[in-house]
């Protein structure tokens, strides 16, 4: 939308400061001032206190920080090597291939996550796939989770990808292994990040699949959060939940540091 | 040389009756056609009448429907791109974004595992031989047009290919740039005389210049094909004449030595036609002078565009519109005056009145013309 009018340009700040403040600002900011807090009775919080914090970083939550990250760290990885081997499949189908393998990675996103983290329960609960019970099915049910946004984001870099690089590499006498390897992943690689960065974030969220699924000794961190709110620990959840907030956060500036030369294009 | 495009790359071209279609569209019809080793041919046509295609069925990104495509002696219809051992120039370069200069031409050695020293080599030599040694470390992005054109182009003949392809190679250039890189081109081949080069382009100044012979295509088919001299000259149809030279053609009724032309009769060298029949006159627009002479036309001037060193005069001759590209004029006719045109009789070449829905397509093979 275009404004060219001074009085335009301040109403639409107004406009968009009403709409973002409440619905975005106040609430992340409710939850770091609760944090802080020990007592939350009036229109404002009473403290401030760091305790929260010695709570939050230590301990099992602590364990729990370090469980978030591995089961992200690997689901994240694992989803974007299946995800962008999907979506290069799926680019050389023709037409109804490509329309089945979509609708096919779409599923985890158009069924509810519950449904995802009973069905993985289900079927990994006997041998010979017996996994139930070890972190290696929470991990396995993030990786279903976030593979369907790896393949989409994979899938348009690819729409997106000029034939022409393919083609002139190819004309050079290279086979399609070195074409892959030497020119499409390098010049798909800030798509790349940028799944890992998406599959990363969603798999550092994730509850209610982990919730049917985690076994004791792999509590990742919104599950300690829930427990934590639950048992009414609110200033303890609040603080964990800003610790989980900020991790994610360096994650993901991290891996939008990950610049490529590709990028500069 | 090791790798999966072994072997002495071979030089010439060949085609076979090649047809192509994209979903029961006829793009390429029965394409008959043979690049010497050593020889240049440029495609020419206008846009969409197969010409491109007819150079991706050489490198093999598209599959013939029918018919087959030899490199030298070798049969490469089946073959994927990468065995075909071609070097290949694109009209938007392709240069890889994420590659040095210097990587993007030692791409193909890499891929064929050409030794690392001899790859420098070649990759300095490839360099120097388009002028951009000293352009080895930047990266494409960094480089003008012209410059990504010549590595480009360098990168395609690192590989020593025997047959080069180019796909209008200078229509991203702006017009100084390109009369510049066509003499470039046309230096290129006098030092790789043994590299057969595919031409595909829809400008005749480029395809008269550089080619030894033109390939005309239009509508899928083959309409002509000579050595610029023979086209530009004596041209065989219509649309040859029309798109080469941007020729006058005249509908004319042949007589006895002479041929009719809006109630004249004109004088011509060749009237090798059938008394009677209808034919189609063929003048170029600079060979038409002003004033008096033989074959003299009288008309209206109805538009006088002035391009610098020539004047263009449409005239109106009895309901046919004639072009006169006329050395400038100090007194250029004004709109409305009446004007007499002239041409000599041996300037004119007469076509005969061709059923354009005739289903013998031109063949192509060898020097042969007319």
């Amino acid at each position: 939308m275009l404004v060219h009018s001074r009085a335009g340009k301040w109403g639409t700040w107004a406009l968009f400061l009403l709409l973002f403040v409440p619905l975005f600002a106040v609430p992340l900011l409710v939850i770091v001032a609760a944090s802080f807090s020990t007592n939350w009775s009036g229109a404002f919080p009473s403290g401030p206190t760091a305790g929260n914090y010695t709570a939050a970083t230590s301990g099992d939550s602590l364990q729990a920080l370090t469980t978030s990250l591995v089961t992200a760290l690997c689901a994240s990885l694992l989803a974007l090597a299946l995800g962008t081997w999907a979506a290069l499949a799926a680019a050389s189908l023709r037409k109804p291939g490509k329309r089945l393998l979509d609708a096919l990675f779409m599923l985890p996103v158009a069924v509810p996550s519950v449904v995802v983290g009973l069905a993985v329960l289900v079927a990994f609960s006997k041998p010979p796939l017996l996994l139930n019970g070890t972190r290696w099915i929470v991990i396995l049910a993030h990786t279903v989770l976030v593979t369907a946004f790896a393949y989409q984001s994979v899938a348009a870099a690819i729409r997106r990808l000029d034939p022409m690089y393919e083609q002139a590499a190819a004309s050079l006498g290279a086979r399609p292994a070195h074409v892959l390897w030497r020119i499409k992943l390098p010049l798909l690689l800030p798509s790349l990040t940028a799944a890992a960065g998406l599959c990363f974030a969603l798999s550092m969220g994730e509850l209610s699949a982990t919730m049917m699924l985690y076994p004791p000794d792999w509590t990742p961190l919104p599950v300690q959060i829930f427990a934590a709110t639950d048992r009414g620990s609110l200033f303890t959840g609040a603080a964990v939940s800003v610790v989980l907030m900020g991790t994610t956060l360096l994650v993901l500036l991290a891996v939008s540091r990950i610049r490529t030369r590709a990028s500069y294009r | 040389m090791t790798g999966a495009a072994a072997g002495p790359a071979a030089s010439g071209i060949r085609f076979d009756r090649v047809s192509v279609a994209y979903g029961g569209n006829t793009v390429l019809d029965r394409l008959d056609l043979t690049v010497e080793p050593g020889e240049v041919m440029a495609l020419l046509g206008p846009s969409g009448s197969g010409k491109t295609t007819a150079l991706r069925a050489v490198a093999g990104f598209v599959r013939p429907a029918s018919g087959r495509v030899y490199l030298g002696d070798r049969d490469v219809t089946d073959l994927p791109p990468h065995r075909r051992g071609i070097g290949m120039v694109v009209q938007q370069y392709a240069l890889f974004p994420h590659m040095r200069v210097r990587d993007n031409v030692a791409f193909g050695l890499k891929a064929r595992k050409v030794y690392k020293t001899e790859t420098a080599t070649r990759v300095a030599d490839a360099l120097e031989l388009v002028g951009m040694s000293a352009y080895a470390t930047r990266y494409p992005r960094e480089l003008s047009g012209g410059q990504q054109q010549r590595v480009a182009i360098a990168r395609a003949l690192a590989v020593r290919p025997g047959v080069l392809l180019l796909d209008e190679p200078l229509s991203a250039l702006d017009a100084q740039l390109r009369s510049g890189m066509l003499a470039e081109l046309a230096r290129l081949h006098r030092e790789l005389p043994d590299v057969s080069i595919l031409y595909v382009t829809h400008d005749q100044v480029e395809a008269l210049t550089l080619a030894d012979r033109i390939a005309v295509i239009d509508q899928a088919r083959l309409q002509d094909c000579g050595t610029p001299q023979e086209l530009y000259r004596s041209p065989r149809t219509e649309f040859t004449a029309s798109f080469v030279g941007n020729a006058n053609l005249l509908p004319v009724t042949v007589g006895s030595g002479t041929v009719a032309f809006a109630g004249r009769d004109l004088e011509l060298f060749t009237t090798d036609a059938t008394a009677g029949a209808t034919a189609t006159l063929c003048v170029r627009p600079h060979l038409v002078g002003l004033g008096d002479g033989p074959n003299a036309l009288t008309g209206t001037v109805t538009e006088v565009q002035w391009r610098g060193s020539t004047h263009r005069l449409y005239v109106d001759i009895g309901g046919h519109r004639v072009k006169a590209d006329l050395r400038e004029l100090r007194e250029p006719p004004a709109l409305g005056q009446k004007v007499t045109l002239h041409f000599a009789p041996e300037d004119a070449v007469l076509l005969p009145a061709v059923d354009q829905s005739a289903p013998e397509a031109v063949t192509a093979t060898g020097g042969a013309h007319g």
